[in-house]
């Protein structure tokens, strides 16, 4: 579905216009000199602040906003459904206090040590993926590396087939980037997942193993295990929140690195570098914007919001916002100083961080280490996904082994 | 000079353990904690103040003897 052209991202923004997607950096800037805080009539009235201390303000703000729905698409869920107060992918989807006890027992499979015992795993996927690509000239760095790593470390963890990669982005692809179509229509497409997710739970439900279907199968709420919606929504939200988010980072950070040979020598020569630097690729170009809907007609900073207003809450913005950061449009892949929101802010915060940066820093390690120089093939022909996740989604390089 | 987390600002996010592993730990749900009483040895002082700096949320901080 195509809409019709912006004429001012100030009164009328669409985060699926063609210039957005392109490149939503200077309208960001543009609206911080004169409307921080935009809005817009499309899907039924959208807010938009730029700010990092607007953004900050209503990630922090459970008292005036939502998480109920954080997608921002043509229709509003019901007061009743998804049904309050799981929500369609909990924790993301749920509000205080559910939100916390169902944070609170996914928190230990995400944390730094949890993580780190994946990264064996992640480092043979990645070389994997490498030797399968073999000696080349020419690659995408997109579909033929970066698309895969989150795939595979995500059916890793839920022990799913690590054949239906193909699957999981479909149904990836149809929830992150079709928010324009009718709503009946989004809501339908959840049926075939819901299929696919009830067979895994079958296969885990006869034949228990270490992983985090097994876990959500076995933990308990004040002693009953989980409803299967809840299940059904972690796992979407495992699917939605850890596949185009991680792909756009990575292919993000090389898109980058292919247009700056100073940052790719540098890093290519000293990967302790990576974990600065990828701080920074991370603030520079944050793949996730959030949205919450407002939960009463309230004034925000003078901003008439009316009660199941969107709010887009763009992280992207925060990050490039230069009364938040020195040089904030500048990528500075040593920034000693960098309290980006790429994350998020307060109780939503990404729960899969950890697991983001091990990804990102394994994933850049081994493409620099196979491909001592890389560069665009043709600017041109990169493509980035449109919605609320931004990253390349075509990334066709010039390579030259190491 | 020693570190503190407060608790209730904490999100997680996992700069202070990275950034200072000698000063801060993460428990098993992945919030920031300090190790021993927090006080920071003389050639961990910068450290403290990049973990300081860093924090999303302002929940790490130092306090001057």
């Amino acid at each position: 579905m195509t809409h019709r052209p912006v004429t001012d991202f100030a009164t009328d923004f669409d985060h699926t216009d063609p210039a957005w997607v392109a490149d939503p950096y200077p309208i960001y800037e543009d609206l911080r000199g004169r409307c921080p805080v935009a809005h817009s009539d499309r899907y039924g009235g959208t807010w938009l602040p730029v700010e990092h201390r607007d953004v900050a303000a209503i990630a922090n703000d459970q008292e005036h906003f939502t998480s109920r729905s954080v997608v921002v698409v043509e229709g509003r869920p019901t007061d009743e459904a998804p049904p309050a107060p799981i929500g369609l992918a909990p924790p993301i989807t749920s509000d205080p206090p559910f939100h916390q006890i169902a944070r609170r027992l996914l928190l230990p499979a995400f944390s730094p040590r949890a993580v780190g015992e994946l990264e064996g795993f992640t480092r043979d996927l990645c070389e994997g993926l490498l030797d399968s690509i073999g000696d080349v000239d020419h690659l995408d760095a997109s579909l033929d590396y970066a698309q895969h790593i989150p795939v595979g470390v995500i059916a890793k963890m839920l022990g799913f087939p690590p054949g239906d990669g193909e699957i999981f982005r479909g149904f990836v692809h149809q929830i992150l980037e079709s928010v324009d179509d009718p709503f009946e229509e989004r809501v339908a497409r959840f049926a075939p997942l819901e299929d696919y997710f009830v067979a895994q739970v079958e296969d885990h439900r006869a034949n228990p193993r270490d992983d985090l279907t097994s876990y959500l199968l076995d933990v308990e709420i004040n002693g009953s295990h989980l409803e299967d919606r809840h299940i059904f929504g972690t796992m979407i939200l495992i699917l939605a929140a850890g596949i185009d988010t991680t792909w756009s980072a990575i292919g993000a950070s090389i898109w980058h690195l292919a247009q700056h040979d100073d940052d790719r020598r540098r890093l290519a020569k000293d990967p302790s570098l990576l974990p600065v630097a990828i701080e920074e690729f991370l603030r520079a170009y944050a793949p996730v914007t959030m949205a919450r809907l407002v939960k009463e007609d309230f004034s925000f900073e003078g901003c008439p919001m009316k009660k199941d207003d969107w709010v887009l809450l763009s992280f992207p913005a925060a990050n490039r916002d230069p009364s938040f950061f020195e040089r904030a449009d500048e990528v500075v892949i040593d920034r000693e100083v960098n309290r980006h929101a790429a994350f998020g802010l307060g109780i939503h915060r990404c729960i899969g961080s950890n697991l983001a940066r091990m990804e990102l820093r394994v994933a850049l390690e081994c493409f620099l280490a196979r491909f001592g120089e890389f560069s665009l093939a043709d600017p041109a022909a990169v493509t980035w996904s449109r919605g609320q996740v931004r990253g390349p989604r075509t990334l066709p390089l010039t390579v030259a082994a190491s | 000079m020693k570190v503190t987390i407060d608790a209730e600002r904490c999100q997680g996010h996992g700069r202070c353990f990275s950034i200072a592993p000698a000063l801060f730990d993460s428990d098993d749900l992945g919030s920031g904690v300090v190790i021993g009483d927090g006080t920071v040895a003389p050639d961990e002082a910068h450290r403290a103040r990049l973990a300081v700096a860093n924090c999303p949320e302002g929940a790490v901080s130092i306090e001057e003897d």
